[in-house]
């Protein structure tokens, strides 16, 4: 771990507010409103997760803490500073892989540094450490193509850190691996995290993940979107999966967000949402057998 | 080479030609082996349904294999005919070649700015439609040479292609490689060098393939439909679409049937070109 001080950059975890944001799309007549006075805070050097049903406007939430897109009403602000545009001191980590598929790994995981033109040789030592961390280093000449899914993450995961951003946004980032890779994937992340302590803002439908995660759980709405509830998951880190499972209150903490959820689900299964029914019905089967 | 020789799919591919091949010599020497009296009542037939009695329809009045590959032996060594093999090669290359180093900027130029696409596409979309051999007679008449007409047809042939493919290729490049690279601090000039270009380059090869094989057609007939342009090196000189041309007008049918091969060959060898060097720039697509 000293060779590994001597490399990394010192890491400043931000904290970003969300202040009676809404963002609707669309001309007058057409108007929808996607998200509507949210306000949440993503706390410094933890780690928020964010779990709401899918097509809750949780992406829509990414892309205005990003700041690709700006919000109709409300601020952003990052340690104070409002949010006007993409930065760096905001990664955003995307559902599915956004690698560049012509770059191979190393070239993915140095494109921050090369694109500002910062390519020093602390920069270069820094993405051998991380290239070693998240454990590519035999495949540093390949393509995103000839990755599995799992290693496609793990280069992504280290192409946002070697910009050493304030914070990490990460938008469903595990979503279409297999089960076994996932839970692997979990267990790496968390102790990714654990180590270095950065802001991470995590989304996910998943409530398992949720759990395993997080030291601050966002349970959302349906669209359009706000915070339902803050639940806050005092489980001692570091964390094991096989600890989790056996964990009464990790199961408390997990029946809690349930109930909300299905709350939610039931509210807008009364409206006609066919994505609710099929959350109803399967949160009634798991509160049977739990 | 001994990888390929063990290689079932080679052999098919041989059998292949070879089974094509014989069918042909046969179909062609029809005329002599209908001769006997046992084919009276199928020859009666086929001049009852409108062809001629003596030989099998269309095949029995192509040259045979030997034949052709006879003629082919004697214009082998004549050097206009590898002068044609020259000019229609230097025509296809300076036409495609012009079309890439316009089209391709073109195309991007559309792709990125907004004003380039109001102001240029229109135009461009109302040009596309005319085929480019509509083109022949204009370009005779505007361009000082033969050869440059000839040339700027070719081009006309890969540039709209080209363009479009090129076009097509950048606009559909996935805006979360722009988001990433935004965030990650990159200026627009990098965007476009590390996430642009090569995200369009596989369009832009498939572009240039399928524009190098109009190219070919494109070519053949401006020869024909030009009278060869300046026939350097003899008469057989002007480009094979007109060694067809010739080979036709001297009723040399084995002439003509060479210059098609010809251009067979010419047409595979040069996407066969371009698929080679279509890898070399693109190498993370075979890379699966």
């Amino acid at each position: 771990m000293n060779e590994a001080a001597t490399v990394r950059p010192h890491i400043v975890p931000g904290e970003i507010s969300v202040q009676g944001v809404s963002k609707s799309y669309g001309a007058i007549h057409f108007r929808k409103e996607v998200v509507h006075d949210c306000s949440f805070t993503i706390e410094r050097a933890k780690l928020t997760v964010m779990v709401g049903p899918s097509g809750c406007g949780k992406s829509t939430l990414i892309r205005l803490l990003a700041g690709f897109e700006q919000p109709t009403a409300g601020t952003l602000t990052l340690d104070g500073a409002r949010i006007t545009g993409p930065d760096r001191d905001r990664l955003v980590v995307f559902q599915e892989t956004a690698l560049f598929p012509w770059m191979t790994t190393w070239d993915n995981i140095l494109y921050g540094p090369r694109a500002r033109g910062q390519l020093t040789k602390e920069a270069l030592e820094f993405g051998e450490f991380l290239l070693v961390k998240v454990g590519l280093q035999d495949f540093r000449d390949k393509y995103p193509g000839q990755l599995s899914g799992g290693m496609q993450r793990r280069a992504e995961l280290a192409r946002a850190m070697i910009n050493n951003p304030k914070v990490m946004i990460l938008d469903e980032p595990f979503r279409g691996l297999d089960a076994m890779t996932k839970e692997l994937m979990w267990e790496y992340y968390a102790r990714l995290f654990e180590e270095n302590r950065r802001t991470n803002f995590f989304i996910t439908t998943d409530i398992d993940e949720a759990v395993f995660l997080a030291d601050r759980m966002l349970v959302m709405s349906n669209i359009p979107t706000q915070v339902r509830a803050v639940i806050d998951v005092d489980l001692p880190r570091p964390r094991k999966l096989s600890d989790l499972v056996e964990s009464d209150r990790a199961n408390d903490i997990k029946k809690q967000a349930l109930s909300i959820l299905h709350a939610e689900a039931m509210r807008s299964f009364s409206r006609g949402s066919k994505a609710a029914a099929d959350f109803v019905e399967a949160y009634l089967k798991r509160a049977s057998r739990v | 080479m001994k990888k390929m020789l063990s290689n079932p799919a080679f052999w098919r591919g041989v059998a292949s030609i070879a089974v094509f091949l014989i069918l042909w010599e046969i179909g062609s020497r029809s005329k002599q082996w209908m001769a006997p009296e046992f084919f009276t009542p199928f020859k009666e037939f086929l001049g009852a349904m409108g062809f001629k009695k003596d030989y099998l329809p269309w095949v029995g009045a192509v040259p045979a294999p030997s034949a052709v590959l006879d003629s082919w032996t004697a214009v082998f060594v004549d050097t206009s005919y590898w002068q044609s093999w020259y000019m229609s090669f230097f025509r296809v290359m300076s036409g495609f070649i012009a079309a890439m180093i316009i089209g391709i900027p073109f195309g991007l130029s559309l792709a990125m700015s907004r004003v380039a696409h109001g102001i240029g596409f229109p135009v461009f979309e109302v040009l596309r439609p005319i085929p480019p051999l509509a083109w022949v007679p204009a370009s005779i008449i505007f361009w000082p040479t033969q050869e440059s007409a000839i040339t700027f047809i070719t081009f006309l042939g890969a540039f709209y292609t080209i363009v479009i493919n090129v076009l097509g290729g950048a606009r559909s490049i996935d805006v979360r490689y722009f988001q990433a690279a935004q965030s990650m601090g990159a200026s627009r000039a990098d965007i476009f060098r590390r996430v642009i270009l090569p995200g369009t380059l596989p369009s832009i090869v498939v572009g240039s393939a399928v524009g190098m094989g109009i190219t070919w057609e494109v070519v053949v007939a401006a020869e024909m439909i030009s009278g060869g342009g300046s026939q350097i090196g003899g008469t057989r000189g002007g480009g094979l679409g007109f060694f067809i041309w010739l080979s036709y007008v001297g009723g040399s049918y084995e002439q003509i049937v060479v210059g098609m091969i010809s251009i067979g060959i010419a047409g595979f060898v040069s996407s066969e070109l371009l698929r080679w060097g279509g890898r070399y720039v693109t190498p993370w697509l075979k890379a699966r």
